[in-house]
């Protein structure tokens, strides 16, 4: 319930919410959490293999029980933390793990079943037979044990990531935090300050003590008034640093639009990467419970949460509160919760010199052995002096004690040390180069030593950032003492029914914990494996050292020697959605589109990926249904009358300078150094290794100046690759190589009445004798300068025509226009593909990075002269001769019959088997000129086997079919009409 | 993982693309022995320590670095524009002054 006149939320601005079908009211400023346990509601879920009723323990990010469903839309997003759910008006909530609801849950049956159900049961009862793990026991143990459920539907909300840097990162804005930024704001040092809390203030806004005479609230406003003042400071509120990665960069989530509704274009998450030169740990520390027995009913919860509920949101999560714990510290719950007009009904502190001056009952030496309250504690019975009894409570604050949130100094590998004083790990001291842990993230447990070791840590960041330190005066604050007396369990008597829980989240019990020990689990990373514990949504936040502890009696070692299980990010969980922001649907890859897209779009062409490229694969004119009409109809437009395709996407490298011959000699497999200014040669290149890499045609454009094309697949690979050439075995040489492939729209023009339409468009007309085959040089277009190369992919006489990639669309349209008057047009990638197949010309298809210049038949372009990239290796053994299999072309024995690629190729006769297998079909396509489908392979020792018969084979869509070997230039082997 | 560029400072790896060891820079002759090309193509050490390997600035400057790194602490030691190492191969400096 609320108390009046406490709390920091805005009592004046009234949020509806609902939660399990039920309408509820709390205020500006609360959480899921608080305003639940404001309207009295204690029960929010059930435990993940018992199906416990659970309720709210903690008051932060790793709250293990208050997992809850948020939906909106028809999404639900499931084990949201109800601690850091902020509520704004029509939230939707909803309990999770229970059915038909959480006040009645069919399987809390388990929980009977519990006796059988220990640590390791799935391991030692699901063995056999085994073909019912997967199709009965596994299906069944995850309906029955589980946590939240998605809705199923995509995730389709929009995510952001975003990049930030800064001299010092200080993680969290508690009293260590505040010092730490205001100081190194004051030195003028760009700072961003992180907290996963939508308020900044850490404990200072759960608590009552002052700083600097002030009221601890106001003093967080102060600070934070004088740092947002400041230009070099950013504060950023709800984001959790959520990892330390290599060289400063720290991971960091931040919930952009989870606490608002509706949301116009907010990201619902934003991730990001944060590179500090500096970074200060504030992260604080977390509580530890107490295991007891039957320790964890609704109503059973932390004394700071307890403490934070009622300073920081006005509300009492009981009527009559109960206090258990082992230190000095934890009395100010008790004080508080008086001092706000609550009733303490006891303090039971096991301490047996504790103090015991309180205006309450204290019971010093004493132990709660038992609970009871089947939906939510009713009464606790205490054991003191050698005497049992009851006190009626609805509400038990426990505090085992404070754990220093060390997770991020270990995400590097370091390792926690042990601090017998602080029966806690504290931070290595250097464990992560560049990050100062401060405050109690470092075993600090007064305000006053966390403002000092704040304000400490940022001067030794400034003195690493070579900065000037000012003087920032340290508020005064409490300096009280900790006194902690560890106390890890409370050995329970009564069997079964009086579990004391460790990890609340996975159903962890002490005992389990003792199994696993006593089962020779004993180290603590195998511990951790077969009792799941540590293992759920809160990565044993809560319950980890205590586990361990109780390792270490288990098995007669200390603390120190059993170490604690590894810390590795996220610290939260992180939504893979908001680390792969924008990666979904088209934003997976970029898209390049070409000048002409809009024209062939227009068209109806349907486009293809081809690398991040989309290029049109035919254009169906209206009558035709399918693509292979389209395609036929394009092929024979380009044999007989006029084709234009845009070939932009090929690479296009710019390469100049007087070594400019000599660099294309090393680099192709064939001379470049006697090509003609004004001339074009197809050249091979290989890898060093000896494989072919790329091939592609070279124009000499001037003594000094070559325009290089690429595949357009690999482009990159061969831009890197003359980059890597040039720069690591070329020195000296004068040679410049760059990338110009956006820069120029490109157009093949192929077919019989190519240069009439050319002619049209040109300026002055191509002389077929001074521009003949493999020709290269400057022309004009309507007024334009531009390129043309008479090269040919197709067979026909080919001319490709560049302008600069701004007149690229126009010169399509109007090409476009003139050749459909001459009974031509445009034509895609279908057609493409059947005119270079009938050419035998290769594509990746072919050299897809396994084959040898001697496998596709050019092992003659290597030339003997001259050394280049890949020659030495070319000549190894194995890498040549009759054992490998070489480029052939296929053609079906009866016409009707398709050829298929990925189909493999054996001998007739031969068992269809991988030992027997000869080959593979790499392209095919259906020939329009030749009227049956042809096809590209690898055969072994094919250029011996003209004529042969193979058996072609594909299981895949079960395919099997006779075809002859030929020579795979299927179309004018003489290349009289590319000579026309 | 943050890497040095020696022309545009220190860049978030994504901008870099990684190619190997830098066995690669020392190419032997074209005649070498075939064990002399096995060790440059293929035989790499697997150091738990520092190494030095190759990265292209693809997204930057387009150079090729050098990078000295330690594998077991991630820490980066420095590194160089390959351009600038010149340790061309033999065979090319060779067939360059024909």
């Amino acid at each position: 319930m609320r108390i009046e006149g406490k709390g920091l939320i805005d009592r004046d601005s009234r949020v509806g919410f609902r939660f399990d079908g039920r309408d509820y009211m709390g205020f500006k400023g609360d959480t899921l959490a608080s305003a639940l346990l404001a309207n009295g509601v204690r029960l929010v879920g059930r435990s993940f293999k018992y199906h416990r009723p659970r309720g709210i323990l903690t008051a932060g990010s790793e709250e293990p029980n208050a997992l809850v469903e948020i939906l909106e839309d028809g999404q639900q997003t499931p084990n949201t933390r109800a601690t850091v759910q902020e509520i704004f008006d029509g939230l939707q909530a909803k309990s999770q793990n229970r059915w038909p609801s959480v006040r009645f849950d069919a399987l809390a049956i388990n929980d009977l079943a519990a006796p059988f159900l220990s640590a390791g049961f799935y391991y030692k009862t699901f063995m056999w037979p085994r073909a019912f793990w997967e199709k009965l026991y596994e299906p069944a143990i995850r309906r029955a044990a589980g946590l939240g459920s998605l809705s199923g539907r995509h995730d389709e909300a929009v995510y952001e990531k975003a990049f930030a840097f800064c001299d010092l990162l200080v993680i969290g804005s508690g009293p260590a935090g505040l010092m730490a930024a205001l100081t190194a704001g004051r030195a003028g040092a760009d700072v961003i300050l992180a907290d996963e809390d939508a308020r900044m203030g850490g404990r200072l806004l759960a608590e009552t003590g002052t700083v600097g005479g002030q009221h601890g609230p106001d003093w967080v406003e102060e600070v934070l008034g004088e740092l947002r003042a400041m230009p070099n400071v950013r504060l950023m509120t709800r984001t959790t640093v959520t990892g330390v990665h290599d060289d400063g960069t720290y991971a960091a989530l931040e919930r952009v639009g989870l606490h608002v509704a509706p949301r116009p274009n907010l990201p619902r998450e934003c991730f990001w990467r944060i590179v500090a030169r500096q970074a200060v740990l504030a992260s604080g520390a977390l509580e530890r419970p107490i295991a007891f027995p039957s320790n964890d009913r609704p109503g059973i919860m932390m004394a700071g949460a307890v403490r934070a509920y009622l300073n920081r949101w006005g509300v009492a999560p009981g009527k009559r509160v109960t206090l258990f714990a082992n230190t000095d510290a934890a009395r100010a719950t008790a004080r508080d919760l008086m001092a706000a007009g609550v009733k303490v009904a006891a303090i039971i502190d096991p301490r047996p010199d504790a103090s015991t001056v309180e205006d309450c009952p204290v019971y010093a030496g004493a132990q709660v052995i038992d609970t009871a309250g089947r939906l939510g504690l009713s009464r606790i019975t205490i054991a003191h002096r050698g005497s049992e009894f009851r006190i009626e409570t609805d509400c038990l604050a426990m505090s085992g004690g404070w754990n220093p949130t060390v997770h991020l100094t270990c995400h590097k590998g370091g390792r926690p040390v042990w601090n017998e004083a602080l029966a806690a790990f504290v931070p290595a001291p250097g464990a992560v180069a560049g990050l100062i842990p401060a405050g109690s993230a470092n075993g600090a447990m007064s305000t006053a030593a966390c403002l000092r070791e704040g304000r400490d840590a940022a001067l030794s960041a400034l003195a690493a950032l070579d900065r000037s330190a000012p003087d920032v005066p340290l508020p005064e604050a409490e300096d009280d003492t900790y006194g902690i007396a560890p106390l890890w369990h409370v050995p329970g008597k009564g069997g079964m029914w009086k579990r004391q829980w460790l990890d609340f989240a996975n159903d962890v019990t002490v005992k389990d914990v003792k199994l696993a020990a006593q089962e020779n689990y004993a180290s603590v990373e195998h511990m951790k494996r077969y009792t799941t514990q540590g293992m759920a949504p809160d990565q044993g936040k809560n319950s980890n050292v205590a586990a361990l502890a109780v390792l270490a009696d288990a098995t007669g070692r200390g603390i120190p020697e059993t170490g604690t299980t590894t810390f590795r990010p996220p610290f939260a969980p992180v939504s893979v959605a908001a680390m792969g922001a924008g990666g979904r649907g088209k934003g997976f890859a970029p898209q390049r589109f070409l000048t002409s897209h809009e024209a062939s779009l227009e068209r109806g062409a349907p486009m293809i990926e081809a690398g991040m490229w989309y290029r049109p694969s035919y254009f169906p004119r209206p009558g035709e249904a399918t693509w292979r009409e389209a395609c036929d109809r394009e092929v024979a437009m380009v044999r007989h009358a006029v084709g234009i395709c845009d070939v932009s996407t090929l690479g296009k490298i710019d390469i100049q300078g007087r070594d400019a011959a000599r660099f294309l000699d090393f680099v192709y497999t064939n001379t470049f150094s006697t090509l003609p200014v004004g001339r074009v040669r197809y050249g091979l290149m290989l890898r060093e290794d000896g494989h072919v890499m790329d091939d592609g045609t070279t124009a000499r454009l001037g003594e000094t100046h070559f325009l290089m094309t690429t595949t357009t697949a690999a482009a990159g690979q061969v831009m890197r690759h003359l980059d890597f050439v040039r720069q690591a075995y070329c020195a000296g040489w004068d040679v410049h190589c760059l990338s110009v492939t956006e820069n120029w729209a490109q157009f093949a023009v192929a077919g019989p009445k190519a240069r009439a339409l050319l002619n049209s468009v040109l300026d002055a007309p191509v002389d077929p004798e001074a521009f003949p085959f493999m020709a290269c040089g400057p022309v004009r277009v309507h007024g334009v300068d531009a390129r043309l190369f008479r090269i040919s992919f197709s067979g026909e006489e080919g001319y490709e025509i560049a302008v600069p990639a701004r007149y690229g669309e126009a010169l399509f349209r109007d090409l476009l226009a003139r050749a459909e008057t001459m009974g031509g047009g445009p034509y895609g990638m279908e057609a493409l593909n059947v005119l270079r197949l009938e050419k035998g010309f290769i594509t990746h298809a072919e050299i897809h990075g396994r084959v040898t210049a001697f496998d596709i038949g050019m092992e003659r372009m290597i030339s003997p002269k001259k050394d280049c990239i890949g020659k030495a290796a070319a000549q190894r053994p194995g890498l040549m001769g009759p054992e490998r299999e070489q480029l052939v072309g296929l053609k079906p024995t009866l016409p009707d019959q398709m050829l298929t690629a990925g189909a493999h190729l054996f001998t007739p006769g031969e068992e269809v088997c991988r030992a027997s297998d000869q080959g593979y079909v790499t392209s095919v396509g259906p020939s329009a000129t030749l009227g049956h489908w042809i096809g590209l392979a690898f055969l072994k020792n094919g250029r011996a086997r003209n004529g042969e018969m193979v058996r072609v084979v594909d299981h895949l869509r079960k395919i099997d079919i006779l075809a002859e070997v030929c020579d795979p230039v299927f179309h004018d082997p003489e290349g009289r009409k590319l000579r026309a | 993982m943050r890497i040095p560029c020696p022309l545009c400072g220190t860049r978030d790896r994504r901008e870099f693309y990684y190619y190997g060891s830098d066995d690669y820079l020392n190419r032997p002759a074209a005649d070498a022995p075939a064990a002399a090309w096995d060790d440059m193509l293929h035989n790499r050490d697997n150091p738990a320590g520092v190494t030095r390997d190759l990265w292209y600035h693809e997204t930057g400057c387009a150079q090729w670095l050098a990078v000295t790194r330690n594998t077991v602490t991630h820490e980066i030691l420095g590194s160089e524009l390959v351009a600038d190492l010149k340790t061309g191969p033999k065979s090319a400096r060779k067939g360059g002054e024909k």
